[in-house]
């Protein structure tokens, strides 16, 4: 479209590249800074990274269910964020029940697996509902009503669920098991973060399969390409628009499980906002619309949010760059969105289907 | 009773009224070759027996049952098949899950057998079952479309341009694969803008002229048709 900008000069060209060049002499002037004053051990760093990796693979799970909607409908779930918030609200009652009993401490993985699927399942019911009352009805208007919509929807959810629970902070009940650390090497790590990642990274290896072996992950990726092809190949595409709604709702809310379990500080009726805008920012980084984009651009985001400010920013002699961590994930969001719109593994958005 | 009847079918694009009563059959077994210039319809006439468009009036019975409401995806099952323009592979998928996705509507059916008459027929096809749909020829493409619209067990198979784009190598074989297929005792409505070949193929044929059925007569005579000769074989 701009092809007369590679033999004539232009503003805009110009002022990117400016600021190309100033964000990576901030990049390497902070880093520089902070790694020569040797404030940081290395033991820090690895303890930073893998606090990052436990967080960023709790992004990875919700970003699922914003690439996998926008796979399909090529559309962006701005109610996702509240359906994380409806399995994890939801199962913190569960949580405090189970602890009563004693069962969570008892039988703790058992007590985990049922939450998670406690919560997946109340996450999806939400998200199938969503896509049957607020998204279906407007399947084929033009894209900035559903989006609209989506906002709206957003509200209410919020709104319906503190109705239901109240707007009081609720917190998860603490697991014996995962508390502690083990050492590796010298270096201790909590075990919640081991736990965090791993049952992550569980999840995403059953998405995986789904969505590549099974029948119905193989028609996912057939109405992903071509709906109309694919309803000649008999396949209910409004099944598989459910069912991938679904699939989304349902990692969001085993992602607010373990979450839950990961930072107990507190669930209430907004806290799916921040995680919400943060997957998003994880799945554009990735690529919208790719699986695996969304689970490196989870990971992606979580480790740059760990080690980005102790790393540039106190480097640069900001004041507690530590809290200064959401400014990270949503610069990344707008430096994506300028040197690289399509994503790390992201195809361009001219080669994709409209 | 003929197989498929469409019986004096209207079908609009919005306010355009692409078909004004479209009527004609299909009985079992034949090749049916519908032809005519770009715009006259036959697209259109195609998408609303397989479903993806209702007509505004008039019906389509398939096997008795009248079936201009239902839809496409639903139409599979009851054994109509189309291979649709353009192709339609699904390019990011695999040749067999290509296949996989023609056998959808066979759920907890052995497609193990049905797989290998599809290399059968498309032996090129075996060689790449890996690959992605994509990275195959045009010919390549066309022949994964049939093979994929055959793993339905369809007793109708619907074929919007089959040769469209397709060396002239290739278009021989392209046909002499149809007539493999309806030798099989599939029934056959073939919509062409290559009216030579069509007709060489086919029973009999409909010649439709801006939305409506023009002449209709069976294949042979039409080959000897005045006015299909100077309009669509190009012979004067």
């Amino acid at each position: 479209m701009f092809k007369w900008k590679t033999d004539e000069f232009s503003w805009v060209d110009f002022t990117i590249d400016v600021l190309r060049v100033l964000i990576v002499l901030a990049v390497v002037v902070g880093a520089w800074n902070t790694l020569s004053s040797g404030r940081i051990t290395l033991a820090q760093w690895v303890n930073l990274f893998a606090a990052g990796l436990s967080q960023g693979s709790i992004y990875a799970l919700i970003a699922l269910g914003y690439t996998l909607v926008y796979g399909i409908l090529l559309m962006i779930n701005f109610a996702h964020g509240e359906v994380f918030m409806a399995g994890a609200f939801s199962t913190v009652f569960l949580a405090e029940a189970l602890n009563r009993t004693g069962f969570l401490n008892d039988q703790p993985l058992l007590a985990i697996l049922l939450m998670i699927m406690f919560a997946g399942l109340v996450s999806m019911t939400v998200a199938i509902l969503l896509e049957r009352v607020a998204y279906r009805p407007l399947r084929g208007s033009p894209r900035l009503v559903p989006l609209i919509t989506a906002i709206g929807a957003s509200f209410f959810l919020q709104y319906a669920f503190r109705g239901l629970y109240g707007s009081g902070f609720k917190a998860y009940p603490q697991v014996q098991i995962l508390q502690g650390a083990i050492s590796i090497g010298g270096i201790n790590i909590p075990i919640v973060q081991i736990f965090v990642f791993c049952s992550a990274l569980l999840l995403m290896l059953c998405l995986y399969w789904l969505v590549e072996r099974t029948r119905i992950g193989k028609a996912m990726r057939a109405v992903s390409e071509n709906k109309e092809v694919a309803r000649l190949m008999g396949i209910d595409i409004d099944f598989v628009i459910m069912f991938t709604f679904g699939v989304g709702g349902f990692l969001a809310g085993s992602a607010g499980v373990i979450n839950g379990v990961f930072r107990p500080q507190g669930v209430n009726f907004f806290m799916g906002f921040i995680p919400g805008i943060k997957a998003f920012t994880a799945a554009v980084l990735g690529g919208i619309g790719n699986i695996p984009g969304a689970m490196l651009g989870g990971l992606f985001l979580g480790v740059i949010e760990a080690i980005g400010p102790n790393l540039v920013l106190a480097g640069l002699g900001i004041p507690g760059a530590n809290q200064l961590k959401d400014v990270i994930a949503f610069t990344m969001l707008v430096l994506v969105l300028i040197f690289r719109p399509q994503g790390i593994l992201g195809e361009r958005l001219s080669e994709k289907k409209a | 009773m003929a197989l498929l009847e469409v019986n004096d079918i209207h079908t609009y694009y919005g306010n355009i009224h692409a078909l004004k009563g479209v009527s004609f059959e299909v009985d079992a077994g034949e090749i049916i070759a519908l032809i005519g210039s770009n715009g006259a319809g036959k697209t259109t006439t195609l998408r609303t027996i397989s479903g993806l468009m209702a007509p505004r009036e008039g019906s389509v019975s398939y096997d008795g049952e009248e079936i201009s409401r239902t839809r496409a995806d639903l139409l599979v099952s009851k054994g109509i098949s189309m291979v649709p323009e353009g192709r339609g592979v699904f390019a990011k998928l695999t040749i067999e899950e290509n296949l996989d996705m023609g056998a959808y509507v066979r759920r907890g059916g052995d497609l193990k057998d049905d797989l290998k008459d599809a290399y059968a027929l498309f032996p090129r096809l075996e060689e790449r079952r890996k690959q992605f749909a994509g990275t195959l020829s045009g010919g390549e493409q066309q022949m994964l479309a049939i093979a994929r619209a055959l793993m339905s067990k369809p007793r109708l198979l619907l074929l919007d341009e089959p040769s469209m784009g397709l060396a002239p190598v290739l278009v021989d074989g392209v046909f002499e694969t149809v007539q493999r297929i309806a030798s099989e005792g599939v029934t056959i409505l073939l919509v062409e803008q290559n009216a030579h070949m069509a007709l060489q193929i086919a029973d009999r044929g409909y010649v439709l002229q801006s939305g409506e059925i023009a002449i209709s007569d069976t294949a042979a005579n039409l080959q000897q048709n005045e006015t299909v000769q100077k309009t669509y074989l190009g012979i004067d």
